[in-house]
């Protein structure tokens, strides 16, 4: 009875800049053939009423400030977790003009879902590690964050050049 | 009136107190058990309700205001006094008045924050109100024509099941209890299923704890309601059970067929059919 925690977690999803196949492929888990709501996951709109926070898509300028708000209102014992390539380095947006890059820059993600999109199989896989610390940080075992996939991405020259061309535009 | 509470009466209260919400959860349970059934998927476990609420209760507390915590409680322990007042089977009408009462102080709460999903919430919750209302006040007086009294005690007295003398009541009833539950088509007050509209209305600024809280008042409505059923055939209590599983299926099937819809249709339905129903069982009665 006392591990309820990890029999009821409720997930609120946050689309950071995805480029919704991750969203798509989420949802999927919702259907009756993988149904999540047998491990008691429901999914909720709310980031008060929830326990896992799952992100999907880079972050930008814009939605930075959003993710940490969402973050902020979920009360504790709480856990975030990334789907998707583009979570963990910026994926195929990597390198725009507007992205800050990978979601642990704006809030501490305790598991990454590798795969673009990751099938949902992963997803549901990854939430129930998710869940398995989400005990853990109830009990106050201090867990830490999740070991980021490395980043193999590097603008090429030419790109950063554009980069700076860019910025110099606006700045003049 | 009774005078003094006598020895089993307080015995019958406490037994109500405790059991009615655990069979509050166990029919939730049951409810999302059965939907999962009727969409082809496995659904959660019969006791996943339970594993909620020790769970919200694990959760840190957080509130925006005192007053909000206060209108949370307060729903709680309204929906608990209709629980004694219907086993020492007092005044139906004090009944009726509190749980009014109840849910006017969840629409309080949801009134007392600045979310505006919330205030969408309050304010359809208060159209549901006013929907249900009326048959549950022409029950009363079906029940009073027949009896004399306003005693919820005196249904026991009579001689045959309720359902024979008003089965049109009990027809309208099923759609004010599908309407206390929040079931499509008019779950419009905290939009269970469908988040993305008003996310979760009227309960949206609770967190943790208390939205537990106004989960065990849900269990103990749901326990209430699922008990007025089951004392529509008070002469049999193996067909009253009967009649609530009927009444259960009925009301889940409504769910998973209709899509929610507003609040001005369930009104304008509310307000035609079922009370049509209800006032031409009263007139009935008053005939007969
Ligand atoms: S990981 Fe792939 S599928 Fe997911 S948001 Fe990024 S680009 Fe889209």
């Amino acid at each position: 009875m006392f591990n309820a925690v990890s029999k009821s977690p409720w997930v609120v999803h946050f689309n950071c800049n995805s480029c919704n196949g991750c969203d798509i492929e989420f949802l999927a888990c919702l259907t009756p053939h993988y149904d999540v709501e047998r491990f008691g996951i429901l999914h909720i709109g709310n980031p008060k009423h929830a326990d896992v926070l799952v992100v999907t898509g880079s972050v930008n300028n814009r939605n930075a400030r959003v993710l940490q708000n969402v973050y902020n209102q979920i009360p504790d014992p709480k856990v975030v977790v990334a789907m998707g390539v583009c979570t963990s380095s910026g994926g195929v947006f990597a390198g725009c003009y507007n992205i800050l890059g990978n979601v642990d820059l704006v809030i501490p993600v305790d598991v990454f879902v590798p795969g673009c999109p990751p099938r949902p199989e992963a997803m549901i896989d990854g939430i129930v590690k998710a869940v398995g610390i989400l005990e853990r940080k109830r009990k106050g075992e201090i867990f830490p964050t999740a070991p980021k996939p490395l980043c193999k991405f590097k603008p090429s020259e030419e790109q950063s050049a554009e980069k700076t061309a860019i910025k110099e535009e606006k700045t003049v | 009136m009774m005078d003094k509470i006598n020895w089993t009466q307080w015995i019958i209260i406490a037994v109500s107190l405790v059991a009615a919400p655990f069979i509050g959860a166990l029919i939730a349970g049951l409810d999302r058990k059965v939907t999962a059934r009727m969409q082809g998927r496995k659904g959660p476990p019969v006791i996943q309700p339970f594993y909620d609420i020790i769970k919200l209760f694990s959760k840190q507390p957080v509130a925006l205001h005192k007053l909000q915590i206060l209108y949370a409680f307060l729903h709680l322990v309204f929906m608990m006094l209709v629980v004694v007042f219907l086993a020492m089977g007092q005044d139906l009408l004090m009944i009726l008045f509190a749980h009014a009462f109840s849910t006017i102080c969840l629409v309080l709460g949801g009134m007392s924050v600045r979310s505006p999903y919330s205030r969408i919430g309050s304010l359809r919750k208060i159209m549901q109100m006013l929907a249900y209302e009326p048959i549950l006040i022409l029950i009363i007086v079906a029940i009073y024509l027949q009896t004399d009294s306003f005693l919820a005690s005196s249904v026991m007295s009579m001689s045959k099941p309720m359902l024979c003398s008003m089965p049109l009541l009990f027809l309208a009833f099923l759609s004010a209890v599908a309407i206390k539950l929040n079931k499509s088509p008019f779950d419009v007050s905290t939009s269970h299923h469908a988040h993305q509209e008003i996310v979760k209305g009227i309960t949206i600024e609770y967190a943790g704890p208390y939205l537990g809280i106004i989960e065990i008042a849900h269990f103990y409505e749901t326990a209430i309601l699922f008990f007025i059923i089951m004392m529509f055939w008070q002469t049999n209590l193996y067909i009253g059970f009967g009649l609530e599983t009927l009444a259960f299926l009925a009301i889940l099937i409504l769910d998973n067929t209709f899509s929610r819809l507003t609040t001005t249709w369930m009104l304008k339905y509310m307000w035609s059919i079922p009370l049509f129903l209800s006032i031409a069982n009263i007139i009935w009665l008053w005939s007969k």
